[in-house]
């Protein structure tokens, strides 16, 4: 049901599109392709959930990238130089895999609206299922890391685990944490500036896939941190860590209202604004306050 | 000097109502009196005599602040272990069970964690230093701005001065302490100030962290600084500074019966000890309502450190965020000379630039007095717009001291605002020193603008808001003759004298050039200033207000319209023609 929900809210979202039309069309299209094909007698043992053949989905995602991505990335995937030659207006997805198709689209980078510095985060344009076609497409391009499945990068869904062994694994995540993520992402995930106005993103709040893809893809400016740097268990213990520490059930706000997890420089203007400032209005009201004293002595 | 109190003191004690329990008390005090005689050898202190006005209590925020900061801080020894030996962690802190780190960092995670009441202590403490610090900056702004500084305070201004810096050292000690990823990352920016000193930065940081950095000694180091020495030091000084106060007695505001050689105010018992001791309960309980609700350097979110590791978002705290900027902004100048490295980029804006910033604040009492070459004590404050270079001054040091601040914040302003930082960072370059240039103008211009204002009203009174319409049509707005009281307030104040420059050969070679640069200062300071209005200027505006209200007098009534000037009842009124 919730997965219903949320495909129909991206669905609904993404019709109020410029290209929402055309999707429309095209969906249309695909379902008639996808009807005919659950009926023919091409039908073999690779049908998945939707009844489509592998060569199927990647066709499928063919014609949804030639429709979307192609104008930046090229009509085979290649990239394409911008007119000044030096910068590309996408770069080559010949290699990236499925994992960096699923990690860009569902988390809204891709398509890009314009191209700027950094595509933002927004609400995904695409519907799991046309993903996952251009997921096979651009993996049939050349191999690349796969999409992670659950047991990759979920600790509650890995199965026998001891609750002792469970904290092991978060207080390993937590060390991982600090080595490797937060000279970008910040103490507490709250997220950093990178030169020229780039940024590591604030990572509370990101679904648990898509944190290990971003490890496993590298985005942008973020390093690749392929299985031999942080092996899958390394990725899933971080996951965890981050989990753990932004849940108010694991991690309370010990100290109080935390200023968004900023560091000291957003408690030295807390000290300013409500510490000296309310300071200074006691002072100033205990001034006055000796005046109506005085009056009273007066009288 | 002190034979002044008695004088302006009253003789005849203030009456007490003998109520049933005040005259218990007082038989109390009375048997203590009689043994002790305390009463009666303090009672030039007891009938001392303090002047009221809210900025005068600034200093006060410091005082109580301190005061806390020594309560808590007492408490927080009870527990911490200042050790950088490793130790397994083994608190109640999920996320960081079984990991090595300090004992210093455990013993902090337990005092945050496994001490009943120890993390509102530990988040009051370092609320406390926030404000202690801040409230020793206010309260030097307005000595400053007020010229409380002068004859024969220029001594406790410059054991402010020094108690400034210590509290800035003492900060930062305690913020080193807990060895967390935060405090070493610090650390080891100061390992790199102190490197960058050219010929001995390679010692003496040797012999800061005995050997290489980070070493095994430092945490114990500092916490003997920490916990004794800079503290006992800030006692010492504290002390100085308020006996220097009472000896000095406190300045106040001009006004009618306050001359420079008496104290109006309120005497210290019952009155200022009154108002003093609440204002300690307040500070108490704002910085114990902050340390309870307000988290403050959660140090279990930064993990233990490790030389190896850093974090977005390290940031000093909110004091050493001019040196934090400064060093973010500084090009990238660097010598090297005989295979030595002489690190300008580190050594000026960490510690060559934060010095001077503070000595030229110190300096400036000793400046001012060179030029104007007063001699006299002051003990009458100057209104901050009767000394406006003075002010603008100040207004100057805080715009460079916000904007190097807000460097040192360079990538929270560019993920909060989605700026880019590299562009902030060449924006400060030319900002700190282009905005001071025109605050100071700015500043200036406006001191300048008030004190016409007030000659204004000295002479031809303030602005009713009556607009008259006479005879010709012409329009003139009422003006009305300003209080007594308000008069002497506006004019206590002595003539600007500008010193001028010695003709030449008047003054022999060797003083010349001195005095030379000493007219010009003088000039910069005062010569645009507008001076309070002479007795003859007084004369010339009174008797032009005589001869409007002769104009005025053929009129057998008020002239038309002032009926509806606010003071009377217009019931059933209309304009008469
Ligand atoms: C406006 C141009 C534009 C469009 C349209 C666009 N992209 Fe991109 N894409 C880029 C740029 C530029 C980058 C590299 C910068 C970045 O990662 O943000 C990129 C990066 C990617 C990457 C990551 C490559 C890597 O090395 O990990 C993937 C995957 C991707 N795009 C897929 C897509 C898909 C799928 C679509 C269509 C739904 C699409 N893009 C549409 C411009 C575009
Ligand atoms: C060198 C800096 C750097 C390091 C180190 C780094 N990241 Fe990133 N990270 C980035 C940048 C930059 C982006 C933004 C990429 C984009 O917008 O295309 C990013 C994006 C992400 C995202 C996507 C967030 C979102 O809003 O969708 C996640 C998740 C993430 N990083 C997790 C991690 C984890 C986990 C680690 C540690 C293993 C890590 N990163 C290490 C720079 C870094
Ligand atoms: C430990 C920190 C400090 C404490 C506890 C402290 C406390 C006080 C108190 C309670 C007073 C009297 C009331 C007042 O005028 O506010 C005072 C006066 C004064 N302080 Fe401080 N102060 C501190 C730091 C400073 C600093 C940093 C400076 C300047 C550099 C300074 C300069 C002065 C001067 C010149 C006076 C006399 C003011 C007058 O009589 O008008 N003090 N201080």
């Amino acid at each position: 049901m919730r997965l219903l929900n949320r495909s129909a809210g991206r669905l609904s979202r993404h019709r109020r599109g410029p290209v929402a039309g055309l999707l429309v069309i095209l969906l249309g299209l695909l379902m008639a392709g996808g009807l005919f094909a659950a009926f023919s007698s091409s039908a073999t043992a690779e049908n998945s959930a939707d009844g489509l053949t592998q060569s199927q989905k990647i066709e499928a995602g063919r014609k949804l990238f030639l429709l979307s991505c192609a104008t930046c990335h090229g009509q085979n995937g290649e990239g394409v130089v911008a007119e000044n030659g030096e910068s590309n207006l996408g770069p080559s997805l010949v290699g990236v895999g499925a994992a960096a198709v699923h990690f860009q689209v569902e988390t809204g980078r891709m398509p890009m609206a314009a191209t700027g510095k950094q595509a933002p985060r927004k609400p995904a344009a695409f519907t799991e299922q046309e993903t996952e076609y251009l997921a096979a497409y651009v993996a049939s391009l050349a191999p690349g890391p796969a999409a992670p499945t659950k047991t990759d990068y979920d600790l509650d869904a890995v199965k026998g685990l001891s609750a002792d062994e469970q904290r092991d694994a978060i207080v390993r995540g937590g060390k991982l944490f600090l080595t490797n993520c937060t000279a970008c992402h910040n103490f507490e995930g709250s997220g950093g500036a990178m030169p020229w106005g780039r940024y590591a993103p604030p990572l509370k709040g990101v679904a648990k896939q898509h944190i290990y893809e971003a490890m496993l893809t590298g985005p942008q400016q973020m390093p690749v941190f392929s299985n031999n740097v942080l092996t899958p268990e390394d990725k899933r213990d971080i996951i965890a860590y981050i989990y753990s520490v932004n849940d108010k059930k694991q991690t309370p706000a010990y100290g109080g209202f935390g200023m968004k997890g900023l560091g000291p420089v957003a408690e030295g203007l807390m000290a300013w604004l409500v510490g000296i400032g309310g300071l200074v209005l006691f002072a100033y009201w205990i001034a006055a306050h000796t005046a109506r004293t005085h009056k009273k002595e007066d009288a | 000097m002190t034979d002044n109190v008695a004088k302006s003191n009253g003789t005849t004690p203030a009456a007490v109502p003998a109520s049933g329990l005040a005259a218990k008390g007082s038989a109390v005090v009375k048997w203590a009196d009689d043994r002790l005689g305390l009463a009666t050898s303090q009672k030039k202190m007891i009938r001392k005599v303090f002047p009221d006005h809210w900025t005068f209590m600034l200093g006060e925020i410091a005082l109580w602040s301190f005061v806390v900061l020594l309560v808590t801080g007492v408490f927080l020894t009870l527990w911490f272990v200042p050790s950088m030996g490793e130790v397994q962690y083994q608190g109640s802190y999920d996320q960081l069970r079984g990991v090595e780190m300090s004992q210093a960092y455990a013993s902090a995670l337990d005092i945050s964690f496994d001490v009943r009441g120890g993390l509102l202590l530990r988040q009051m403490h370092h609320w406390a230093a926030m404000i202690f610090i801040a409230a020793m900056l206010v309260h030097m702004m307005r000595v400053f701005v007020t010229g409380a500084f002068r004859k024969p305070r220029e001594v406790n201004w410059l054991i402010g001065g020094v108690l400034i810096l210590l509290g800035v050292v003492e900060g930062f000690a305690g913020y080193s302490l807990p060895d967390d990823l935060l405090s070493g990352t610090g650390l080891r920016i100061a390992d790199g100030l102190i490197k960058s000193t050219p010929v001995v930065g390679t010692w003496m940081s040797f012999f800061m962290f005995d050997g290489e950095f980070p070493g095994e000694a430092i945490i114990p180091r500092l916490y003997v600084a920490h916990v004794l020495l800079v503290p006992g030091l800030i006692l010492a000084l504290v002390a100085a500074h308020m006996l220097l106060v009472v000896y000095h007695k406190h300045t106040q505001w001009a006004g009618p019966g306050r001359t420079e050689e008496n104290v109006v105010g309120y005497p210290m018992m019952p009155v200022y000890a009154a108002k003093a001791g609440g204002f300690f309960f307040i500070v108490f309980g704002v910085t114990a309502l902050m340390g309870g609700l307000l988290s403050i350097n959660p140090i279990w979110k930064y993990g233990p450190y490790d030389p190896s590791k850093v974090t977005a978002g390290s940031q000093p705290d909110w004091y050493m965020g001019i040196a934090e900027g400064l060093l973010r902004i500084m090009p990238h100048w660097e010598t090297h000379i005989f295979g030595t490295t002489w690190s300008w980029n580190v050594f000026l804006p960490g510690e060559v630039a934060p010095m001077i910033l503070l000595g030229v604040m110190m300096m400036w009492p000793f400046l001012e007095a060179w030029v104007t070459g007063d001699k006299a004590e002051h003990h009458i404050l100057d209104r901050p717009r009767n000394a406006p270079t003075r002010t603008a001054f100040l207004a100057a040091m805080m715009s460079v001291y916000g904007l190097l601040w807000a460097a040192g914040g360079n990538d929270l302003l560019a993920t909060q605002f989605s700026l880019n930082m590299e562009w902030i960072t060449r924006f400060m370059r030319v900002a700190v020193f282009v905005v001071p240039v025109l605050v100071f103008f700015i500043a200036k211009r406006w001191c300048i603008a008030l004190q016409r204002h007030d000659s204004e009203k000295i002479l031809h009174g303030y602005e009713t808001g009556i607009i008259m319409r006479s005879p010709e049509g012409a329009y003139s707005e009422r003006h009305l003759p300003i209080s007594g009281e308000e008069a002497y307030r506006l004019t206590a104040r002595a003539r600007d004298n500008v010193v001028a420059a010695p003709v030449n050969g008047e003054v022999e070679a060797k003083g010349a050039r001195a005095a030379k640069l000493r007219a010009k200062l003088s000039t910069w300071m005062f010569a645009d200033n507008v001076q309070k209005p002479t007795a003859q200027e007084l004369e010339e505006a009174h008797h032009h207000a005589e001869h409007e209200h002769e104009l005025e007098a053929g009129l057998a009534h008020a002239a038309d319209g002032h009926q509806f000037d606010g003071h009377h009842d217009v019931a059933g009124e209309e304009l008469r023609h």
